[in-house]
């Protein structure tokens, strides 16, 4: 059995029990806290983000103290501190490899049995002496409530969503009311999500648009570099929107573009930002290298800005697995064939002269 | 907003009314409101709202829910489709002999 480590930046203190000296934590976030969450939030050392795994205590709990359950994604351990200020708990931090609650609890790493092992090698029964803890509701999916009360002995409540209704759950008498139970989506809480998805994108994006570039520099009647940069650059440029609109645009218009299949809200921006790019830049229809050039990005275009999209439903909040299986049904093989044919035929128009 | 919705008619949720006994933990760990207490026992009050988490059907002690529970996640479809062992989505947990430096993230 081994206990949190006092040594951790955000311990600021300890708590003799009888199972040894416990981290006591603060419901106050330093300024090293905030800025972890900012570099989680862009993808900087955000697999490394993690807590030991065990019990703390939350100002000065005692025996009767409730008892909270987090996993050891530290963004999670920190936003549930947070929302509790002036108020004791003990928080049991289960070891979800770093993960937050709800895709740990999918994963089934928040689960009946690390929630059974981790009340065990926490001396958690000889800490407080009730038989009850409070769960986010988000770990419904991998925690069994009957099986828990059946194996460990604790009965377990299913908390707020966000922990910053705790308090108010809790002055309520452990009730929520039926707002506290509904997962939003909303504007900020989709464009948090941008960052991670951008970076994650441009990595192969800032290898794949230079070759555009010089791709573009192929054939034609004027020299290399006069080629590439007319059409090397815009076809960059065309890339680089496509990603804009897909990592960045979707998921901030989500509820207010056209169609329920994320590809299909894709396919739709991807169009408007497509149409507008061969617009602005002025068509050239007279001859067939500049016909099938804007033939090939029309569906270059739309074609990234869906995929990327349909990627999207993993971030969201409401799409079942059935769902996006009946959507890839027919927007994988349609992104991947707009897509592949839109790049041939681009390469084409290069190599007529 | 009523809550955002994602594709029509495709959920695999299933109640049993006969083993339902109203205890009311299904709508406790329900995050989109998909059930609701009727006269006897639960009933599906919006079915294309559900996102098939399985929250409801885990915590059922009577086995009257069940729904083939899954992440509607894109990305992790494909990982699986291309036979990758980490086909995740959100919460990539790469096997423990992978390099720290091919750690991926991905979604949430």
């Amino acid at each position: 059995m081994s206990l949190p480590r006092l040594s951790q930046g955000f311990v600021i203190g300890s708590v003799s029990t009888s199972m040894g000296e416990l981290p006591r934590v603060s419901s106050e976030l330093r300024w090293q806290d905030h800025l972890g969450t900012i570099k989680a939030r862009w993808g900087i050392g955000r697999m490394d983000y993690l807590i030991d795994p065990g019990l703390y205590a939350l100002g000065h709990p005692d025996g009767s103290s409730p008892v909270l359950v987090s996993a050891n994604y530290k963004m999670s351990f920190d936003k549930l501190r947070e929302s509790l200020p002036g108020r004791d708990f003990w928080i049991l931090v289960l070891d979800t490899q770093g993960i937050n609650v709800w895709c740990a609890a999918g994963k089934g790493t928040f689960g009946t049995e690390e929630l059974v092992k981790r009340i065990d090698s926490s001396g958690l029964k000889a800490i407080v002496s009730h038989r009850s803890l409070i769960l986010p509701q988000l770990a419904g999916p991998g925690v069994a409530a009957h099986q828990v009360k059946k194996l460990s002995g604790f009965s377990v409540r299913y908390g707020p969503i966000k922990a910053a209704d705790l308090p108010a759950y809790m002055n309520a008498g452990f009730k929520a009311t039926t707002e506290m139970r509904l997962k939003t989506f909303t504007m900020k809480e989709r464009a948090v999500l941008i960052p991670v998805e951008l970076m994650e994108t441009m990595k192969p994006a800032l290898i794949i648009a230079p070759v555009l570039f010089l791709l573009g520099g192929l054939g034609g009647p004027s020299g290399f570099w006069a080629n590439a940069l007319n059409h090397g650059s815009f076809a960059a440029m065309a890339f680089l929107s496509a990603i804009v609109a897909g990592a960045v645009i979707h998921p901030l218009l989500l509820p207010y573009l056209p169609g329920r299949a994320f590809s299909a809200k894709g396919l739709f921006i991807g169009m408007i930002i497509a149409l507008s790019l061969i617009c602005l830049r002025g068509l050239e229809l007279q001859t067939w290298p500049g016909r099938m050039e804007v033939l090939g990005w029309l569906l270059i275009i739309p074609a990234l800005t869906a995929y990327l999209a349909m990627n999207f439903t993993g971030c969201s909040t409401y799409t079942s697995l059935s769902g996006v299986n009946r959507e890839m049904r027919w927007s994988l093989p349609l992104e991947i064939g707009m897509g592949g044919s839109g790049l041939v035929i681009w390469i084409a128009s290069r190599l007529m002269t | 907003m009523g809550g955002l919705i994602y594709l029509k008619d495709v959920v695999t949720l299933k109640l049993d009314e006969e083993k339902c006994t109203r205890c009311g933990m299904c709508l406790e760990v329900c995050p989109h409101g998909v059930l609701k207490m009727n006269g006897k026992h639960i009933a599906i009050r919006n079915r294309d709202a559900c996102m098939e988490c399985g929250a409801c059907s885990r915590n059922c002690p009577f086995e009257a829910i069940s729904v083939q529970a899954g992440v509607g996640c894109a990305a992790a479809v494909i990982n699986s489709m291309l036979g990758r062992k980490d086909g995740d989505c959100c919460c990539l947990i790469e096997s423990e002999t992978l390099p720290l430096a091919k750690k991926k993230t991905t979604c949430c």
